[in-house]
């Protein structure tokens, strides 16, 4: 009993030493909103282990008293006696329960006390497999549309407002904050705040069907300046092709079946079925984190998305290759 | 029988009495006799195999999301049988094999353990049985038919709605839900009324053993619990997805929100249905391998008492995610954390009992030892998850698997082997082989671990439930790894103990009546019991009746031999107030689950199987309460020469 699970507690450190490459981990705080769950955690964990060797060895040391008995110990003495160390015992219990209970208490109302009323407004749709994300500013001509990639200012509070286009998703960034349901007709509400520049990851924690598993996002956490600059360019248009062959490529966008689905601002392409493809140049992830967004990956995506995320919405897009190589090279100016 | 035997004390049955008595009860042989028994042993037996048999299909499943998940990236599953096979799974484990396990056990153990003769309605028992054996059937052929369920065993809309599941696959797991919650039903108000008014004389309340308490606070839970989710899934989500209503649909003013209360209403009480008969087995079986009476008995009752009102204060704890008022999930938090002070008074209880007795390593205790330590860690995750801020990271994670799972491996399965262990030879008449006891449970101890114990890293690293796949850059492949080979060991486990079981029907020792040295009334008879179970009904006189009876205890005389009587007792005190005539065998029970299972099949794809499937039950209800002319004995022992 012992011995594994002093060699699964080294395991996992091991392991979670070793995935710097995707931070997920809700003990690793970038935030006071992590922070204070974090704090909760350990606390949770130390008196939860604490408890758990003191009852084990209790248990231990009655079985090996126990053993060695010739007699059982009973009358009305010995009774007495045990059932005051019940007593005892569910004394201590009820004592950390209610310990535990305040802290609970305390920590759910500091998170919930968090709110803000300027706090910057990001309006996140959940569809079945990918995320609308919508940013929200009084002045309409401030406000635009993304997908999949939310960046946030290091050190302001963001306010995440969720809805649900079809299903229940649920919204997940462990580094930042706990999980809050996207449920259709409903709108709720969480705030953080992420205090170190990074690359946050965030799932879909609720069971969404087909694809769950690949409706992964990113929480990007920029200095003010940089974030400033990302916002302003995200306002924009798309840009005008530059060149003959990106010129090819939007005409590939807008006669085929892309222009059905996806919005290029700037162009006739408006429809809102699948993600904004404004800025695409500008994410880091093509399909909701499950590809990284490079020539080769993007090409496969369009020729045959069935092959990579079997069930997704987008259909299979048979192009000759100079259509492809001129889209790609569109879709790559779209930055 | 000797002519030296007839010379029996006055009232007590002469060896002529006891020959008609054997026939009165005695099942009748072949296929039809097996088809119309209302036996409840012979009910149960059967109750308890195909409950293993779902046991055995869900673990195979469990292995094969196992397999799946070993690495990441991997191509043994394509999504969609992922979806349906991790459904399948939790559906499966919940209401085919944990619900009718736990009852179907009660169905064996209750009557001999009050000292009755059957269950206190026997042809609903049969009907109970048989609906849960169509409904089980039913979602299997699906599932090889390709139309398995896919949403997950909580089937939250609107996923499960009729917009994003279409076809028929939601369909059969809210009928199957439909057919379990019946068979549930039956078999609770079966065990209530048999506890209450079929003890045997003597047994006042206070005299009922432990087990029983839990079984009778288990099946007031089923009463309470199932209809919530009756509602949910047999009305609301059958009626959304075949008459077009719209009580899940927020564009029509529905809720999905609404099927969230109403599944963990009847979700969390289901998990307390499968446990605190579990703490019934432990708390019957520790005093008898301590070779001590229990510590604190009043205070186990009230605990499973307790558990029992408070397991109905806790489902919000499944919704902390939801955006629900933050006063309201409070109460709930508090409600998650009280309950662990019932089960910490039985864990006191329960080590109490084993350092103040004597006691005797055999695998029964073993199991129960298991059960302790994994139901400690297990219950102290399900305490950090009732905290709203932790379970915000937790919810939805394997953390959560590993929680439940440590709560259901540990404090559900591992008490039930020890049930098997210790019961066996009860219900065969043979012993099973203790050194293959002892593998079986150190390969399942360590097993479930090995398998468990990572999950919780897991999820804390940002591994959410439900995925059949991850990218390796996620570091979750090593503990996905060591947490499958986990399961490698639980499977050799379980396969040792079918050879066990195998092995001692064929070739294992005889265990006569009481091999254990055991307290409660079921090894005061022969293993197997007859039919009749007592020859007498025996008297009571104590809390632990085999321990504290005198060598001339007296026993019930009077019964007619001649006829299926079973004594009927008062509440409180069980003093005898009447006697009552069971009927017999019947095929009637049979014929209306039938009629039941073409009503609910047919009711997925058209409204009016539920106009013309009662039509169906009428004829088959009314020949089975059909008031016989002759009384037993003179049709059935005319016929033949005594």
């Amino acid at each position: 009993m012992r011995l594994p699970r002093a060699l699964l507690a080294l395991t996992a450190a091991a392991a979670l030493a070793a995935c710097g490459h995707r931070d997920l981990s809700a003990l690793d705080p970038a935030g006071p909103q992590a922070g204070r769950i974090a704090a909760l955690t350990w606390y949770l964990v130390i008196v939860g282990s604490a408890v758990f060797v003191v009852t084990t060895g209790f248990l231990l040391y009655a079985l090996w008293r126990g053993g060695r008995r010739v007699e059982n110990y009973s009358g009305e003495a010995a009774e007495r006696h045990i059932h005051r160390w019940i007593y005892g015992a569910v004394g201590v219990t009820t004592l950390i329960l209610l310990v535990t209970l305040i802290y609970d208490f305390t920590t759910g109302r500091a998170l919930a006390s968090f709110a803000e009323p300027d706090a910057l407004t990001i309006r996140v749709t959940g569809h079945q497999w990918w995320w609308q994300v919508q940013y929200i500013d009084p002045v309409p001509s401030n406000r635009f549309e993304t997908a999949n990639e939310i960046h946030v200012p290091v050190g302001r509070r963001v306010r995440i407002e969720v809805q649900a286009a079809d299903v229940i998703h649920s919204f997940w960034v462990p580094n930042l904050h706990g999980k809050v349901d996207l449920i259709p007709g409903y709108t709720n509400t969480t705030y953080f705040r992420a205090d170190r520049a990074g690359v946050y990851h965030g799932r879909c924690a609720e069971f969404c069907g087909y694809q769950h598993a690949r409706m992964d996002f990113l929480v990007i956490a920029d200095p003010p300046a940089q974030f400033a600059a990302w916002y302003r360019n995200q306002l924009r248009s798309a840009p005008a092709p530059a060149d003959s062959v990106q010129q090819a490529g939007q005409q590939v966008f807008l006669s085929t079946r892309c222009a059905m689905c996806h919005t290029v601002r700037g162009t006739e392409a408006g429809s809102r079925v699948g993600p904004d493809l404004t800025h695409l140049a500008s994410r880091t992830t093509l399909a909701a984190g499950t590809l990284p967004n490079i020539r080769g990956s993007l090409g496969g995506w369009v020729l045959d998305p069935q092959s990579i995320k079997p069930g997704a919405y987008m259909p299979p897009n048979p192009l000759e290759p100079d259509e492809l190589h001129a889209l790609l090279s569109y879709l790559e100016s779209l930055k | 029988m000797s002519s030296t035997e007839a010379r029996v004390p006055a009232g007590l049955l002469n060896p002529a009495e006891r020959e008609l008595m054997e026939r009165t009860w005695r099942p009748r042989r072949g296929l039809w006799g097996w088809l119309i028994a209302t036996d409840h042993k012979s009910i149960a037996t059967r109750y308890i195999i195909t409950a293993f048999v779902f046991f055995l299909l869900g673990g195979i499943e469990a292995f094969m999301i196992r397999l799946q998940l070993a690495r990441p990236e991997n191509h043994l599953l394509d999504p969609d049988q992922y979806n349906q096979i991790f459904t399948m799974h939790g559906t499966t484990m919940m209401f085919l094999f944990g619900v009718p396990i736990q009852l179907a056990v009660a169905l064996y153990l209750v009557p001999l353990m009050v000292g009755t003769r059957n269950v206190a309605f026997p042809r609903l028992n049969a009907l109970g049985y048989w609906t849960y054996v169509i409904g089980g059937l039913f979602l299997y052929v699906s599932f090889f038919l390709n139309t398995g369920p896919d949403a997950g065993w909580f089937a939250y809309v609107p996923l499960a709605g009729p917009q994003f599941s279409a076809g028929k696959r939601v369909d059969v797991w809210a009928q199957m839900v439909t057919f379990t919650e019946i068979a549930a039903l039956t078999a609770a108000v079966e065990i209530i009324v048999t506890v209450l008014k079929q003890r045997a004389p003597g047994m006042s309340l206070n005299r009922i053993p432990i087990y029983v308490w839990a079984v009778l606070v288990t099946s007031f839970l089923v009463l309470f619990a199932m209809p919530s989710v009756a509602l949910a899934s047999t009305a609301m989500l059958a009626m959304d997805r075949l008459v077009g209503t719209h009580f899940f649909n927020p564009a029509e003013g529905g809720d999905p929100l609404l099927w969230q209360h109403l599944f963990w209403f009847f979700g969390h009480p289901e998990v307390y249905i499968m446990f605190i008969p579990a703490t019934g087995y432990v708390s019957d079986i520790i005093p008898v391998f301590a070779r001590r009476k229990m510590v604190g008995h009043t205070a186990l009752v009230l605990s499973l008492v307790a558990t029992g009102f408070v397991s109905f204060g806790l489902w919000v704890h499944h919704m902390f995610t939801t955006g629900l008022p933050q006063l309201g999930q409070s109460f709930f938090t508090g409600a998650s954390l009280m309950i662990a002070i019932p089960s910490g008074v039985q864990i006191f209880c329960w080590i109490a009992t084993l350092w103040a007795g004597r006691p005797r390593f055999d695998t029964p205790l073993l199991f129960v030892i298991g059960f302790i330590v994994l139901f400690v860690c297990g219950g102290i995750t399900g305490v950090m998850i009732a905290s709203v801020p932790f379970d915000q990271q937790a919810h939805d994670t394997y953390f959560i698997v590993a929680h439940l799972h440590y709560v259901q491996m540990g404090a559900f399965v591992f008490p039930l082997f020890a049930a098997f262990y210790y019961w066996f030879p009860k219900l065969t008449g043979r012993l099973l082989s203790e050194r293959m006891g002892k593998w079986n449970f150190w390969l399942f101890f360590i097993g479930v671990n090995v398998t468990f114990f990572p999950q919780h890293f897991l999820g804390l690293m940002g591994m959410t439930r439900r995925v059949y796949t991850y990218l390796p850059e996620t570091g979750w492949g090593p503990l996905n790894l060591l947490s499958t080979i986990g399961a490698v060991m639980i499977a050799v486990s379980v396969v040792l103990f079918i050879a066990n079981v195998v092995r001692s029907l064929a070739a294992g020792l005889p265990a006569g009546a009481d091999p254990w040295g055991a307290h409660t009334l079921e090894w005061d008879t022969a293993s197997p019991p007859p039919p009749y179970n007592f020859a007498h009904i025996p008297v009571v006189d104590g809390l632990y009746p085999l321990w504290e009876r005198s060598p001339d205890a007296a026993v019930v005389t009077g019964m007619a031999a001649g006829k299926r009587q079973v004594l009927v007792t008062s509440v409180m005190d069980a003093e005898p107030e009447s006697i009552y005539e069971h009927p017999g065998p019947s095929i009637w029970p049979l014929i209306v689950a039938l009629t039941i299972g073409v009503t609910f099949i047919f009711g997925i794809f058209t409204p009016w199987a539920f106009l013309v499937g009662p039509a169906l039950m009428f004829a088959p209800l009314v020949l089975w309460f059909w008031p016989r002319r002759k009384e037993p004995r003179e049709r059935g022992f005319a016929e033949e020469p005594a």
